[in-house]
């Protein structure tokens, strides 16, 4: 209904054009940016700077961290948000405030305080490498940082959407007869699915995407203990500039990836809901001619 | 299968939702519970399902106790006020839903599920819809594929939660007959609750009023409409119109109005409230045995009676309700002075009831 806006052609052309030119400007542009650095020397450059022993250490430990946390995340983010969209307990508020922690603290603090608990001159530190487990400077801190640090998606997608929809579904599957698990996987599993995937696509891109506490718990040991953020810095720092936006492109791609995989689901689920729709309506016209 | 409750309470914080409730429910019976909102009718209900546990007191399904049953074991169907269909899945896979869940030993086969369902949307005239999801179904249909729903697993007892709420009237209305004839083919054991008091006395065979987590009266429709156990079941049934005055040994007055009472013989100057419905007032242009006066203010003439409203000089305001034919006779018009004259009346004592100045 165009007749119905307010405003006059020039200004909505004006309004459109500063909002594309503010998109360009700081989206589109960094990201075209990134990906020149990185190819302007020509694809062999390219491929070799990420094929080196330390680029492709770096990946491989940025994908297990991504891949533990992950998993972690949707687990804890699931069972989080169901008991606080759907029960009512003592101490509520504070699970809910305490979800909002990682946010809310800054990553480095964050990396700091798993130095505090895991270093090697705490207690709890100390006794794990006596038994055989390092955490700090080593993988496993940088898993936990990670999981700390990716915590909150998951759930915050969830909470406002199951308390949005209600716990009337779920009640009327275990009054239908459904089991606890059978009424999570055929009801609340499905109602919740595309606010899941979100969350994971964001867990997911700040897990592998994550700086400032992996930085500190990690010891920046090339080869060892650098995730692919670490490793573009240390390249940036020493003028390596190929292979600091080589990797640095690899990261821009996985955001891009992510956009696709969410616009394709979006665009199958819509197909769906129309096939549905026209489907019915068929129904319908048969059903109305079907009646004297 | 016959539900008996016994001693139900329940609280919410300070709030006391149900307050020692004892109900018998008759097997194959379709009986309405009766309230105002927060009166504890839905907290009964879902009680009976097992969806919310008493604080004490007990449920017993056919003799059996089932308070502490899971609510996937009491075998009841339940409608729940918004339907709660499953949005993503399309109406066949609600209905087959019951069935579907079952343990692979107790579990029909495809077919059978297939037929079973197609047999009950059949029943609610919507086997063209299989196909459709809940969000493409206006709201009388999907409240028809819950009934399905809920059917399908051939539950004792049918528990519905304010089953025509949400819809427009003329839904309303046909899903009320339609209610009433599937229990007549049925006769399954059936709850419902409602705050719509032409509702319950339309459905039900027997109806439950209840007022702050008390029952305050059970009884058929007709009974309860016309004997009124307490004033707050005689206010909530429907329009009426009271009048303040004194019993003294079965004698009412009020104001130079006066009429013996069966009831109340051993009042003394008792204060009571006589309440009259406004069919139940007769108008007439002579003060002779008059209950009130009042001044015309409003006539409303559409629909085969008609409704005058008078005002009286204390600026309350009365309600009658004539025929056409009485109306016309009378040839009153706004402005005019007339007199009222009860029918009917019920009569209760002031210290009785508590809550004599409730007025709707």
């Amino acid at each position: 209904m165009a007749t119905l806006t307010t405003e006059s052609r020039p200004v909505r052309y004006a309004l459109t054009a500063v909002a594309l030119v503010f998109l360009f400007l700081f989206l589109l542009l960094p990201l075209i940016g990134v990906f020149w650095e990185a190819l302007h020397k020509g694809w062999q450059l390219y491929l070799s700077a990420l094929v080196e022993p330390e680029a492709l250490s770096a990946i491989k430990l940025t994908l297990i961290s991504a891949a533990i946390a992950v998993p972690l995340n949707l687990v804890f983010g699931v069972a989080a948000a169901w008991a606080i969209a759907r029960f009512e307990f003592r101490g509520k508020s504070l699970l809910t405030t305490l979800i909002d922690l990682p946010f809310a603290v800054s990553p480095v603090v964050a990396g700091l305080m798993f130095i505090l608990l895991f270093g090697a001159n705490t207690v709890a530190g100390s006794w794990l490498q006596d038994h055989g487990l390092q955490v700090i400077f080593a993988v496993p801190g940088i898993v936990l940082a990670t999981v700390f640090v990716t915590f909150p998606f998951v759930a915050r997608e969830l909470i406002p959407l199951m308390q949005s929809q209600g716990a009337d579904e779920e009640q009327a599957a275990i009054v239908l007869g459904a089991s606890g698990w059978q009424t999570f996987r055929k009801v609340t599993l499905p109602n919740i699915k595309w606010g899941l995937l979100y969350g994971v696509i964001l867990t997911n891109a700040r897990a592998m995407g994550e700086f400032g506490a992996v930085s500190v718990v990690s010891g920046h040991i090339r080869g060892e203990t650098n995730t692919i953020p670490l490793h573009v810095e240390i390249l940036y720092n020493e003028y390596n500039f190929v292979g600091a936006f080589a990797c640095a492109s690899l990261l821009a791609l996985l955001a891009l990836v992510t956009l696709l995989v969410k616009s394709l689901v979006e665009w199958r689920l819509h197909r769906q809901q129309q096939a549905s729709t026209l489907r019915t309506a068929e129904a319908r016209m048969q059903a109305q001619a079907a009646q004297p | 299968m016959s539900i008996e409750i016994r001693n139900i309470r329940k609280q919410f914080g300070q709030f006391t939702a149900l307050d020692n409730v004892s109900l018998d429910v008759a097997s194959g019976e379709l009986l309405a519970l009766l309230g105002p909102s927060g009166c504890g009718k839905t907290t009964l209900l879902r009680i009976i399902a097992g969806l919310e546990k008493p604080d004490a007191g007990q449920v017993l399904f056919g003799g059996a106790d089932a308070t502490n049953t899971h609510v996937a074991e009491r075998q009841v169907g339940f409608v729940f006020q918004h339907y709660a269909l499953f949005r993503h899945m399309t109406v066949f896979d609600n209905v087959a839903f019951g069935l579907s869940v079952k343990p692979r030993r107790e579990r029909p086969s495809q077919e059978e599920i297939r037929e079973r369902v197609m047999k009950l949307l059949k029943m609610v005239q919507l086997d063209w819809l299989a196909d459709a999801y809940p969000g493409q179904l206006s709201g009388g249909q999907r409240q028809r594929i819950a009934l399905a729903r809920s059917l399908a697993v051939e539950p004792k007892v049918l528990l519905l939660d304010e089953p025509f709420g949400a819809l427009d009237a003329k839904v309303r209305k046909d899903l009320r007959r339609w209610l009433r004839d599937l229990h007549n083919d049925m006769h399954i054991t059936s709850v419902f609750v409602t705050h719509d008091q032409e509702e319950a006395l339309e459905v039900s065979d027997r109806v439950v009023v209840m007022d702050h987590g008390h029952i305050e009266q059970v009884g058929r429709p007709d009974d309860i409409y016309e004997h009124p156990a307490t004033p707050f079941v005689t206010q909530f049934l429907g329009d009426v119109n009271l009048f303040h005055g004194r019993v003294d040994a079965g004698q009412l007055t009020i104001g130079n109005y006066e009429q013996a009472l069966s009831q109340h013989q051993d009042a003394d100057g008792d204060a009571a409230v006589a309440y009259v419905r406004p069919h139940d007032l007769d108008l007439s242009l002579q003060a002779e045995g008059a209950l009130a006066q009042g001044r015309v203010e409003h006539i409303h003439a559409v629909g085969p009676v008609v409704r005058v409203e008078l005002q009286q000089a204390d600026g309350q305001t009365i309600e009658a309700a004539v025929s056409k034919e009485r109306f016309r006779a009378l040839g009153i018009v706004p402005g005019d002075t007339v007199y009222v004259t009860p029918r009917k009346l019920a009569v209760f004592l002031k210290d009785a009831s508590g809550q004599q100045d409730y007025v709707i």
